[in-house]
């Protein structure tokens, strides 16, 4: 394990909590992603590991705490500032555009990237024409990369699920971000697509040195990808740390024990 | 096996992202609009048939393109964005009457202030432009509530905006210049010298309108915007979290289709009636759009045209056809006939395809590019 580093943490959750109405989502949870890493979090249902990458996005306002990203501290940003400061996500449930084709909801991505104005995009010509090719290569990367060439013109409420899933991540990649959550990427998969994720998911963080924060159930997965693993449950962090010290940890394993009971 | 993109490679992005990428569309395109453009109005000028009266231009090709153009302003608001409007006939009145002050001189007389704001007349094109511009801003005002309300209760909001503007023309005698029948005459059609007068005249001047605003439509929905636009449709918290602001692509939404509709209501009164009364732009009108963009197809600007004629000449259509089979039908009939067509084609489209007759016939030609082989 590194030695702990401020200089190289790029998200730092302090004491945060959350709860609706009666329900204590997260209580007083605190953890940090450092640059460069795959974190996971894991948890058995309902442990609160949605609502906290929802509270890091900006999505829900933590009742009280505070996160620090890129050395700023806020208790709450708006979705529109995290995009803008380079956090993607995809999600549990797909949330695509269902009526637009594959290859523009991967081009809408693009869309905090744009320089071009309106007059321009309405002329389409010119320098505008030239963004929307130069975006438009960039995308065709993301595509080429995920090996979705065929299904580029598809409107994606068409696609299989485990496509979708694919085209949801080409949507968070084509924004370049920094850090990038991935709420359940590989739920509902067979073998093999899990596989190409697991490729796909490794490759973004080598090649483009990108930071993920990886919500995932298959234990063998998250053991062979992640760097870190926080572990959630009930809403409280109840382990934290390298995948074998986590595996060992007993309170760890009541935890699932518990909810196979 | 006509209908085939084989061999046709596209070695460039740019060419891929051509309205048109088919060569076989592109060619039907341009014939098109060779006809439209000189075909029709050489027919019209030597009176060849169909054209031997001016009934097909006045009563068919005229309001046609003008509501194709209304139609496409509709559908960037409610096929693109998906913010439902019972308001465009209202939006086509706003662009009519303020093309109609401006034309005519606009004096607002501030007697508690002391002075008056005076426009001199405006030339014709600027008048209907500053139409469109004033529709828009309108627009922009009542698109603000969409932030708020969604769906049904967005619709209730724009149904007020449409029964408030019946009210404020029909009420309000500064806007018809005082004419004591509430009718109002358009301004002579003066383009730098150039005087519209004739039908075939007046059906160019709208066709031209209608080309550039249609082109400019289109690569607006093909840009980025119009992926915005589509995003909030689609999924708006989706479009939020990857840096789309609902209150920019809303209110653009709300601004791009008013401008096309009050430029359609400019060009409605001052070229296809010429004088109009402030019932032209009622309730009736902003559901004829709306039937226009479900039926034509959501989201495509193709679907606008398709749609526009579609309701143009079903009612054409029922008045001739049984006569001409010699089953004359009462008017009564046939307006009840009407309602019973487009009620049940809307409830079939809005269940079975939403994209109306534009995805229709997409997936059509998708049949017709691998005939004969099924796969
Ligand atoms: N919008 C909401 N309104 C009310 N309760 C909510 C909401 N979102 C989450 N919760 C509750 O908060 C708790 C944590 O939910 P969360 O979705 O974060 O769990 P999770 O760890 O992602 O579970 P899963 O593995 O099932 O996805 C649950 O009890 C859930 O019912
Ligand atoms: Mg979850």
């Amino acid at each position: 394990m590194r030695a702990p580093d401020t200089d190289d943490i790029l998200l730092q959750v302090e004491r945060v909590a959350l709860s609706f109405g009666g329900v204590k989502a997260l209580r007083d949870v605190s953890f940090n992603i450092r640059k460069g890493e795959i974190r996971a979090i894991i948890g058995p249902n309902g442990a609160g590991k949605t609502s906290m990458l929802n509270v890091i996005n900006g999505f829900y306002r933590p009742n009280h705490g505070a996160i620090t990203f890129k050395g700023r501290t806020r208790a709450k940003m708006q979705p529109f500032e995290a995009a803008r400061g380079g956090i993607a996500r995809t999600f549990q449930n797909v949330a695509l555009f269902k009526g637009m084709s594959a290859l523009d909801n991967i081009m809408a991505g693009r869309t905090l990237k744009v320089r071009c104005g309106v007059l321009w995009q309405l002329l389409r010509f010119g320098p505008a024409l030239a963004e929307e090719v130069e975006h438009r290569r960039k995308v065709e990367e993301i595509i080429d990369f995920l090996e979705i060439e065929t299904i580029r013109k598809v409107p994606v409420g068409r696609l299989p699920y485990g496509l979708q899933k694919r085209v949801e991540l080409g949507r968070a990649l084509a924004m370049e971000p920094d850090l990038l959550l991935l709420d359940e990427p590989m739920a509902g998969m067979n073998l093999e697509e899990k596989e190409d994720m697991s490729r796909f998911i490794m490759d973004v963080n080598n090649h483009f040195g990108t930071t993920i924060a990886l919500i995932e159930h298959d234990m063998a997965v998250v053991m062979d990808l992640s760097d870190r693993v926080a572990v959630l449950d009930h809403g409280v962090k109840i382990a934290d740390g390298t995948p074998d010290e986590v595996k060992r940890s007993q309170t760890v394993i009541d935890a699932y024990l518990g909810i196979a009971h | 096996m006509l209908y085939r993109e084989a061999g046709q490679f596209k070695t460039t992005y740019a060419e891929d992202m051509a309205i048109f990428p088919i060569r076989q569309d592109r060619i039907a395109l341009a014939i098109l609009l060779g006809i439209a453009f000189i075909g029709v109005p050489l027919l019209a000028t030597f009176r060849i048939w169909p054209f031997g009266s001016d009934y097909l231009l006045w009563a068919i090709l005229l309001p046609f393109l003008i509501l194709a153009l209304a139609a496409i302003g509709t559908n960037i608001l409610v096929g693109y964005c998906g913010q439902i409007s019972l308001g465009s006939g209202a939006f086509m009145a706003i662009g009519a009457y303020s093309a109609y002050k401006l034309a005519t001189g606009v004096h607002i007389p501030l007697a508690s202030l002391g002075f008056a704001i005076a426009i001199p007349p405006l030339p014709v094109l600027a008048s209907i432009l500053l139409g469109g511009f004033m529709s828009a801003g309108v627009g922009i005002l009542f698109g603000i509530p969409s932030l708020r309300i969604k769906g049904l209760y967005l619709a209730v909001a724009t149904l007020a905006a449409q029964f408030f503007f019946d009210w404020a023309f029909l009420r309000l005698p500064w806007f018809t210049n005082y004419a004591p029948s509430g009718s109002v005459n358009a301004p002579e059609l003066d383009f730098f010298g150039v005087v519209v007068r004739t039908p075939v005249e007046r059906y160019l001047l709208c066709l031209l309108f209608v080309t550039v605003l249609a082109v400019l439509a289109k690569n607006l929905v093909r840009g980025n915007l119009g992926r915005q636009w589509m995003a909030i449709r689609d999924m708006d918290i989706a479009a939020e979290l990857i840096g789309i602001r609902p209150l920019y692509a809303k209110l653009t939404a709300f601004a791009v289709s008013s401008f096309i509709i009050g430029v359609a209501g400019a060009l409605w009164g001052f070229v296809y009636l010429g004088s109009w009364e402030p019932l032209a732009f009622s309730i009736e009108r902003s559901l004829d759009l709306l039937f226009m963009v479900i039926i034509g197809g959501l989201g495509s600007i193709m679907g606008s045209f398709i749609g526009a004629a579609f309701i143009l000449i079903v009612p054409i259509l029922l008045n001739v056809l049984p006569t001409e089979l010699g089953l004359p039908l009462s008017t009564q009939t046939i307006t009840h006939l009407q309602f019973i067509i487009f009620g049940s084609l809307i409830c079939y489209l809005l269940i079975k395809e939403p994209h109306g007759f534009a995805r229709l016939i997409s997936i059509g030609k998708e049949k017709l590019r691998l005939w004969p082989f099924p796969y």
